[in-house]
């Protein structure tokens, strides 16, 4: 059993903050068909197309026939540990201060032996369910965890050096004034974060749900307003050292193309909350998240995009909002290669339209701000870097994995 | 005999003219007007440094500003009303300079307000002030003091379910003091020179609608209006100079003649 881990005490000011330290994260082109699955949370392998051999380490061609043709499958995962060690030293600046550390080989169902982490509650020559983890340098890891839960599991030492549990941690949900903010904040204290910070700008304009938000558990409101550079710094000089957890819930969703709208207005409103907004945040917490990454119990950990899955491919009826969209997502693109160093991780979290005002109009399937805050901690405890949250964003993904103008002329309606 | 300028200029150095800042500082947090979500909205004040003394200039230190030309302590135009869009020198670049310096009077509604923030200004309100000041001499600025400049944020703009809850004047007296009382504009504390409320006046904001359809100025989001005497002080108000602009953040003075 993982021994429950308790509410860190209260940081000593004067001791000095332990440097993040990343493992080796190197990886080939090919292995990182590995990364592509840990990203998800799925486990996938190169299966050879010609004589179906699963392969392990990733290669360029297959050690049985020689075939090219290797793509990655979602194999499934269990497996027998078979062997296990414990390394106590390592030239490695990483594992040197995270030992003693087990690693064993299992044996896959689907064929390969692979030389996984071990999560503390694994035993030799047990059945073990083999992930996928991004670890600390972005790199995917195998590690293998019990083949059943067991109680605070995810409080393993292993496993919680490659997930972002908001447990213990605390969190800035930027914008409180939207149901998706709301949500968000029940979520996270729910989830046992230690405080939930939750920025509300111009605080004399009353919103609904104000009452509902401040009721809810180690909810703590805070004055923050991302179109505002002095609003963000100064909340970050007042909080960002104890933050450890952001979600950028500010949005602006109005419908509207780019021929089709009237004037720059509310164009730049777009652009101002939501690329802006996320280059101020990400300016005034960003350093000092990337400089806390190893700081303890409740060390940063991630940085949560909420992006539409338009990001990924317009949708002309709200042209101009999934334009905007596409420009966070190029932003968290090297936020990720900024904040790696830290190993802080970003998450996107793509959804389609939402159970809210602004998509009145448009049909269901929608998500709802409870679901998608749901997503959001789910995968910051799996530790993935790219969730896809309903119906809409999942069938998204899959017609643009298979043929992207398709699905942009399928998108102009 | 011409006036001397100079001695003027002396006479506000020595303090035998005073002058009263009414004008609130533009920051990021002073409430803007809030219209529904789905209209244009006016941009909040916001402020970008460009360097400060660092790598991105050395020696000095400066900022980019945005703003709406409504935001802040501000000027209204005709031009920014329907009723005034086909006025001839109705933009704030055309508008005659001489314009911008014009005395005020200044209408006390302070005890009232803070007793109804849904206090309204009326003909008889303004006739009782009349009684005890003389009649609103024409070319006057009509100042309305509400004290509600002195509001925590929350109550300046007193949004409830049903929308802002100020004081302001309602159609008739407006139509009033342009068509029997010749006056110059209209100033107010709050947010716009209209009632909170206004909306469901006939015609609809009457302040926008009746002032600047004949031509007359708007002033709003002033301070300090407690300082100044019922009658006698001169408003300096002139706004950027914005190619057709129809309005502008500016610095709002008053002189008033006094020995302190």
């Amino acid at each position: 059993m993982t021994t429950p881990l308790t509410r860190p005490k209260r940081k000593n000011p004067l001791k000095r903050t332990r440097l993040p330290l990343n493992p080796q994260g190197v990886r080939s082109r090919t292995a990182h068909g590995l990364t592509a699955a840990a990203a998800e949370g799925r486990f996938a392998l190169q299966v050879c197309e010609d004589c179906k051999t699963v392969i392990y380490p990733p290669r360029d061609c297959c050690p049985n026939c020689l075939s090219a043709r290797l793509p990655f499958r979602d194999v499934p995962r269990g497996g027998m540990l078979v062997a296990e060690t414990t390394v106590r030293t390592s030239t490695d600046p990483y594992f040197r201060e995270r030992t003693p550390w087990r690693v064993g080989s299992v044996k896959l169902d689907a064929g390969p032996v692979i030389v996984a982490h071990l999560h503390g509650d694994t035993v030799e020559g047990a059945r073990v369910r083999l992930e996928f983890k991004l670890d600390k340098s972005g790199a995917a890891v195998a590690l293998a965890l019990p083949e059943q839960d067991t109680p605070h599991m995810a409080d393993d030492p292993h496993l919680r050096e490659m997930t972002c549990d908001p447990k213990f941690r605390r969190v800035l949900i930027t914008d409180g004034r939207t149901e998706v903010g709301q949500a968000m904040a029940k979520a996270f204290s729910d989830a046992g974060a230690n405080i939930v910070f939750v920025g509300i700008a111009d605080q004399w304009k009353p919103f609904p749900g104000m009452d509902k938000l401040r009721q809810i558990e180690r909810v703590e409101i805070v004055p923050l307003d991302v179109t505002d550079t002095e609003s963000v710094t100064e909340q970050a000089e007042q909080n960002g050292s104890r933050i450890d957890i952001i979600v950028n819930t500010a949005e602006h969703v109005r419908a509207g193309g780019i021929v089709d709208r009237h004037g720059l207005t509310v164009a730049r409103e777009e652009i101002d909350v939501r690329y802006l907004g996320l280059m101020r945040l990400a300016q005034a917490f960003g350093p000092v998240m990337r400089f806390r990454g190893a700081d303890g119990v409740n060390s940063a950990a991630a940085f949560v995009n909420l992006l539409s899955v338009h990001a990924l491919m317009n949708w002309p009826t709200y042209g101009a909002y999934s334009a905007a969209e596409a420009a966070c997502l190029s932003a968290a693109q090297c936020m990720r290669a900024e904040l790696r160093p830290g190993g802080v991780k970003v998450l996107n979290v793509f959804f389609g339209p939402l159970e809210t005002e602004w998509f009145q109009t448009v049909p269901p399937p929608k998500v709802t701000p409870a679901a998608l805050a749901k997503a959001v901690v789910r995968g910051l405890q799996q530790g993935i870097e790219d969730v896809f949250v309903g119906d809409i964003a999942e069938d998204i993904r899959a017609r643009l994995a298979v043929n992207p103008k398709a699905l942009e002329r399928e998108m102009a309606g | 005999m011409p006036t001397d300028v100079l001695a003027f200029a002396r006479d506000i150095a020595a303090g035998a003219v005073r002058v009263i800042d009414l004008t609130q500082t533009l920051s990021q947090d002073f409430p803007i007007i809030t219209l529904p979500p789905e209209l244009g909205q006016c941009a909040p004040f916001r402020i970008e440094e460009v360097s400060r003394y660092d790598e991105r200039g050395p020696a000095w230190y400066w900022n980019n500003i945005s703003l709406g030309e409504h935001t802040g302590t501000h000027f209204d135009a005709p031009i920014h009303w329907i009723s005034g869009k086909d006025l001839p020198n109705n933009a704030v670049d055309t508008i005659d300079v001489r314009k911008f310096i014009a005395p005020a009077v200044v209408i006390d509604c302070s005890k009232e307000c803070a007793a109804d923030p849904d206090f309204a200004l009326t003909i008889p309100f303004v006739e009782a002030w009349e009684a005890k000041h003389g009649k609103i001499p024409p070319g006057h600025w009509v100042l309305l003091r509400t004290d509600w400049s002195k509001q925590s944020f929350t109550d300046y703009a007193n949004l409830r379910d049903d929308g802002a809850h100020t004081p302001g004047p309602e159609p008739k007296v407006v139509k009033w003091f342009v068509e029997e009382r010749d006056v110059h504009g209209f100033g107010t504390e709050t947010i716009g020179t209209d009632f909170g409320q206004g909306h469901h006046f006939n015609p609809p904001f009457p302040a926008h609608f009746y002032m600047h359809g004949k031509g007359r100025f708007g002033l709003q989001c002033l301070t300090n209006l407690d300082l100044l005497p019922p009658k006698g002080a001169v408003i300096v108000a002139a706004p950027l100079k914005i190619k057709q602009g129809s309005g502008s953040p500016l610095r709002v003075l008053a002189l008033v003649s006094g020995e302190k």
